[in-house]
């Protein structure tokens, strides 16, 4: 990243990564809101800065698994918004086929796990997967996203000292948008909090101004790189704020007013295009990145909207192998 | 062939698995040192440690470990020491090994086999001696095995390893030192076909794991009274061979299940129901269930027997049955 232009264009897609994951969302919270997504709808409104920072770092061969507030993740990882919309909608051409929703967004192709709906859910898998590359010799990674409420389940403990023991190529993220559904992460977590709980089990931690998606792509750069050469698992403590409630129908209203008009101070997008402007881009290049990701967004809503609803019959397939259809019907 | 008993089969033949297929590796509570029953024992040596991982007293990373590797192509014996311990791993077990193929639109296909070694053994008392296969019989996106002689233990083994879909193997604790006679190779034995221990026309008794051999006892003592029975070792629970177990009852008109679990809700509930709603209540004479009481595992001698079916019963409730 020496050279000043290919400074610019990392930036820059960083913007775009950010820009399509907001447009994404809030596009769907529409639609939810319309009744055209049926079923809980986690949006991550406010903290882009981090699955854009991160995934940046990751080759598609890399895995990640992620959690229950997972659009950012898959489209920052390479997934496209079109399917995920589908699945969202619970429509034919979905990424799951209609069995996930908004929650379990998976593209396996593009190295995405899956995203989880129980907290912490993904932790032993994504060390799981880092165990399997580094038994197959490869110099891929795993990467795993997790909130601040995951760190007092006990996969956090199990999950990062068994990285540490058998020195896996798993990145721990902490996305810490400082709350735990409805409840301030503070108030139910004793003691220093990730960065200390990771240091005490040997994990290489930081913690990182998660609104500032230079800082994220760096500090990942770092620590992928430190991973993939065989240092062990690290972990990067990336502190956000959730714009939004815990689902799309959570108004979040015990939150004093000001204290989310300055996180909105905060925005990250905002931020690194007042970055970009500096650096001159103009802001009718700006402004069009935006135009094209809601154009991107509302088309895949129209989309969704007039694709076919599955077959009944898909509900029986993807169970197993063994017995197949016969005996997971009722007769 | 050669004689060995159940614990030796099952281990010769994650033996030969992983010497055929090196995506196969083991996971679990010192398994390194052998595994707590010796069904690992050599494996180290052969395998080295990263295939043959002695892992920390965590399970529910021992489980969700074992799945993530699988998402990544590898094939998993994750080994639950007792089966009891899965408890502290139901999360990795219920909701994500047994959902993720689904719940991802076909995706992933998670190649996992669990062995959870279960059922009453020397006076373990109430967490360690639990018999909760009809749980996983419920859950759908599993496998449920539950063999009874060296040779299925060792045949499902193989099929288990081999399978794309999870497998939940339910290695029998008390029947570990019963011997066998055992093939080089050995074969894949099918999931879901019933193995036929007795032929007779007086009534269906069916079983699998700990009860079968008790269910035998019993009907070797019937057939020395005159009266014989179809015998039949369900050896996986799910899928079950509801036709084998239907075909007999046809001919027979009696039927019962005898099974170390809990009586209420067991699975015997399921293979009576199933029955009758096939057959027809007019078709069937009489059914019975012959299972533990609803209560914890008690640790005292006389108190585990007290909880224990016994060839006698079994006796008494065909007897009852054909009355």
């Amino acid at each position: 990243m020496s050279d000043p232009g290919d400074n610019l264009r990392r930036l820059t897609d960083l913007y775009r990564t950010m820009t399509r994951i907001r447009a994404f969302e809030e596009t769907a919270l529409e639609a939810h809101k319309a009744g055209e997504i049926p079923g809980p709808l986690h949006v991550s409104i406010g903290q882009e800065a981090v699955a854009a920072g991160v995934c940046a770092n990751l080759r598609i061969d890399d895995r990640i698994t992620s959690n229950h507030r997972g659009h950012g993740h898959a489209i920052a990882k390479g997934a496209e918004p079109k399917r995920m919309m589908l699945e969202l909608f619970g429509r034919q051409g979905g990424y799951c086929r209609g069995k996930g929703g908004s929650m379990h967004i998976a593209d396996f192709s593009v190295g995405m796990l899956g995203a989880n709906g129980v907290v912490a859910g993904g932790i032993p898998i994504a060390v799981g997967a880092a165990q399997g590359l580094k038994m197959q010799g490869s110099d891929a990674i795993a990467t795993c996203m997790f909130g601040d409420g995951a760190i007092n389940r006990g996969p956090f403990l199990e999950g990062l000292n068994w990285a540490v023991l058998y020195k896996l190529p798993v990145l721990f993220v902490c996305e810490d948008n400082g709350v735990a559904a409805f409840t301030r992460a503070e108030s139910v977590t004793a003691g220093p909090g990730v960065i200390d709980r990771a240091k005490a089990l040997g994990v290489a931690a930081i913690t990182v101004d998660g609104n500032n998606a230079m800082s994220v792509d760096d500090a990942a750069a770092a620590a992928v790189a430190a991973v993939r050469r065989g240092d062990g698992p690290h972990l990067l403590h990336v502190r956000t704020y959730r714009i939004t409630g815990h689902t799309s129908t959570d108004a979040a209203a015990w939150r004093p007013a000001e204290e989310v008009t300055e996180a909105r101070s905060r925005d990250p997008i905002a931020r690194l295009g007042a970055v970009l402007a500096e650096r001159g881009v103009g802001p009718t290049e700006l402004g069009k990145m935006i135009e094209d990701a809601k154009a991107e967004m509302a088309a895949a809503r129209s989309e969704a909207n007039a694709a076919p609803w599955p077959a009944a019959g898909i509900a029986y397939e993807d169970v197993q192998d063994t017995g197949a259809v016969a005996w997971s019907k009722s007769h | 062939m050669v004689e060995v008993t159940l614990i030796e089969a099952s281990r010769r033949a994650a033996l030969q698995e992983m010497r055929r297929d090196e995506r196969v590796w083991v996971l679990g509570e010192d398994v390194a040192r052998g595994g707590l029953w010796g069904q690992y024992k050599d494996f180290l040596g052969e395998f080295g440690e990263q295939r043959v991982v002695s892992t920390p007293i965590s399970e529910s990373t021992i489980m969700g470990a074992g799945l993530g590797s699988a998402l990544v192509g590898m094939r998993p014996i994750i080994e639950m020491r007792i089966f009891d311990f899965v408890m502290c791993a139901m999360d990795e077990l219920v909701n994500q090994i047994a959902k993720i193929r689904y719940m991802f639109g076909g995706q992933a296909k998670p190649a996992v086999v669990v062995r959870m070694p279960h059922g009453m053994w020397r006076n373990s008392a109430a967490q360690h001696s639990q018999m909760l296969e009809a749980w996983f019989a419920h859950l759908p996106g599993v496998i449920v095995v539950t063999p009874s002689t060296a040779e299925d233990a060792a045949g499902l083994l193989v099929q288990a390893i081999r399978s794309d879909d999870p497998v939940l193997f339910f290695d029998p604790k008390d029947l570990f030192g019963v011997p066998g006679n055992i093939a080089d190779p050995i074969e894949p034995i099918p999931f879901g076909v019933a193995r036929r221990a007795a032929e007779g026309d007086a009534a269906t008794v069916v079983s699998w794991s700990a009860a079968m051999p008790v269910a035998t006892k019993g009907c070797e003592m019937l057939a020395a009274e005159g009266i014989k029975v179809d015998l039949l070792d369900l050896r996986t629970i799910w899928p079950w061979d509801e036709a084998a177990v239907i075909a007999s009852v046809k001919k027979t008109g009696r039927l019962l299940v005898v099974h170390e679990a809990v009586e209420v809700a067991g699975f015997g509930a399921e293979i009576v129901a199933t029955v009758v709603d096939r057959l027809g209540p007019a078709n069937i004479k009489a059914v019975k269930r012959l299972a533990a009481p609803r209560i914890p595992i008690p640790f005292s001698p006389p108190l585990e027997a007290e909880v224990r079916v016994t060839p006698e019963k079994v006796v008494g409730a065909v007897k009852r049955l054909i009355a």
